[in-house]
């Protein structure tokens, strides 16, 4: 990615590009401050959409005719766009799925349930969303693997010195990490994992679901095997994911779902597979959310990647300021260099569906929960925690109203 | 926020509940007990209950941590019960803790308000056998191991 100077992004601007912030929430302007739960969606994002439904749809592939090549070729161009975004050898290791979630399923599937046994190691993080966790310990628990947690210091940032411990005399095979975190906002160095896990001979895979829409991804620099992200959290449609694999490792695996369009020739007794990537794609593509995707893509490349992570760095250093400003309220999480656009705290003796309730009714929206990191919550002797986001369209008003917000908290609980 | 908003939510019946809750605290020994979760939001409670002669409620006590619309909830369900037969609480339907309640829930806020109720009936059936609500289908299997 190119590294000169992107000028500075205007977050008021961008803002004019989301229809979602014309409206009032309980007689409020909207303050959005959850997009690491999902983001909102740019008119040029929703517009192509259209556009595609409006002048391009039809089934894709095997079609002769015009609309199906259009059709064919929107998805196609899609593919081609995600694997620019990843700096992926080849367009054919991008994978269309649902989501993260499923993109991590289908290797823990297809690879796992072929590749794991007793006496192998699967590793994953303290730190992950259930969504690169869940998966590891289901299946590891099916093929007789043994599934091992990687610990996590007080400020949540992974313990690299406990690595060599969870080794165990075992075969490591697994390592399951997220770039950022989605509950912490912690920032992982996928890359010394990364090469940990080559040492012992294991693959690595990426859930890159809260760092895509927020920083240049290049899996050839991360190390990694496998690398799965979600469109709707970077200004996409929902329904829309993207696993990222390495071509032989993709190659030598067993099919995740299997029916149509992902075979080669089906026959009474045997079918044999397709190509890359349609080996991995059974059935109607997302076609119109991958159109959208790529609008997505292009709309977050215009504002670059590098401005968008110098304004959610400096609406993250805001926000910390601010809440330090509040000795009622504990933040969590590491430190400014190595955080995303997140920020997790604690009202003191309030309860975050209490908080995040009385933030609502001053039309400020945050997320109050275990944010899908139970095992994370756990270590840090929580059962929920209320999370503020940040993303292309945050302005700094918004970390005001929700600091003028928790002093209302602060009143009617107290 | 409009006061009307709020007020509305929190009223104060509920606030004052939450901040004293009533019978507060695990009772030991007791002849019922039960715990639960509300996994979307991680709020816990746990109950436990002394019975009397014909399986009426005579005593309860319960711990938890959560919002306040859960833990008021649950210190308005503990007096409400009080002089119910097992059986009663049992069949007992979720809208009278919701009226007792009088506030409007959102869908995700009402599991919060009928966590403690949820759990009352599990630990009614571990110790007495009453039957557990239909809607809660093959998952209460799984609940009743723990």
């Amino acid at each position: 990615m190119a590294v000169t100077a992107q000028p500075a992004l205007d977050a008021y601007r961008v803002r004019a590009d989301f229809p979602i912030f014309e409206q009032t929430i309980h007689g409020k302007p909207l303050a959005f401050l959850d997009s690491a739960a999902s983001s909102q969606k740019p008119r040029q994002m929703l517009e192509a959409m259209v556009r595609f439904y409006e002048t391009s749809y039809a089934n894709v592939h095997r079609g002769v005719y015009e609309l199906a090549e259009r059709a064919t070729a929107g998805l196609e161009n899609a593919r081609e766009r995600v694997a620019t975004l990843l700096n992926a050898p080849a367009a054919r290791e991008v994978v269309f799925v649902r989501n993260a979630t499923e993109g991590i399923n289908l290797v823990a599937y297809a690879w796992g349930l072929s590749n794991l046994g007793p006496g192998d190691v699967v590793v994953a993080t303290e730190l992950e969303h259930h969504s690169n966790f869940v998966p590891w310990q289901y299946v590891a628990r099916r093929t007789g693997a043994d599934f091992r947690v990687l610990p996590l210091d007080d400020s949540g940032e992974l313990r690299l010195d406990a690595l060599d411990a969870l080794v165990g005399g075992g075969r490591v095979k697994v390592v399951a990490a997220g770039i950022v975190s989605n509950a912490l906002g912690t920032v992982n160095p996928i890359e010394t994992l990364a090469r940990w896990a080559h040492e012992h001979g294991a693959i690595v895979v990426a859930d890159a679901a809260q760092a895509a829409p927020h920083r240049t991804l290049d899996v050839q620099a991360l190390g990694c095997d496998f690398l799965a992200l979600s469109g709707h959290k970077m200004c996409g449609p929902s329904g829309i994911g993207v696993l990222w694999g390495r071509a032989e490792l993709l190659e030598a695996m067993e099919p995740f779902l299997t029916g149509g369009h992902m075979i080669r020739s089906v026959g009474l007794e045997r079918t044999t597979w397709g190509e890359l990537p349609h080996k991995f794609e059974a059935g109607t593509a997302p076609m119109a959310e991958a159109v959208g995707l790529a609008a997505a893509i292009d709309y977050l490349e215009a504002i670059g990647f590098d401005a968008i992570e110098r304004h959610e760095h400096e609406l993250t250093a805001y926000a910390l300021g601010r809440l330090s400003e509040l000795p009622w309220v504990t933040t969590f999480g590491p430190p400014l260099e190595r955080r995303a656009g997140i920020v997790s705290f604690d009202v003191d003796g309030v309860h975050p569906h209490d908080v995040a309730q009385v933030l609502d009714f001053e039309g400020v929206a945050i997320r109050a929960g275990h944010h899908c990191c139970q095992p994370l919550m756990r270590r840090l002797g929580v059962t929920a925690t209320n999370r503020a986001s940040f993303y292309v369209y945050t302005v700094r008003e918004e970390i005001d109203r929700l600091v003028e917000g928790l002093y209302r908290v602060r009143k009617a609980f107290s | 926020m409009t006061t009307g908003e709020f007020d509305q939510l929190y009223r104060e019946l509920i606030l004052d509940h939450y901040k004293n809750p009533r019978n507060h605290g695990l009772l030991d020994p007791a002849d019922a007990r039960a715990e639960g979760q509300n996994p979307l939001c991680g709020d816990e409670i746990a109950v436990t209950v002394r019975l009397g002669a014909g399986d009426v409620i005579e005593e309860v006590g319960f711990e938890g941590r959560g919002c306040a619309i859960s833990q008021a909830a649950t210190s308005m369900l503990s007096d409400l019960v009080k002089g119910r037969t097992a059986g009663e609480v049992a069949l007992m339907p979720k809208e009278e803790l919701l009226n007792e309640l009088g506030i409007p829930l959102t869908p995700v806020r009402l599991k919060c308000a009928i966590l403690g109720l949820g759990v009352l009936k599990l630990a009614l059936h571990k110790a007495k056998g009453t039957p557990l609500p239909e809607e809660w289908g093959t998952a209460a299997k799984d609940l009743v191991l723990d």
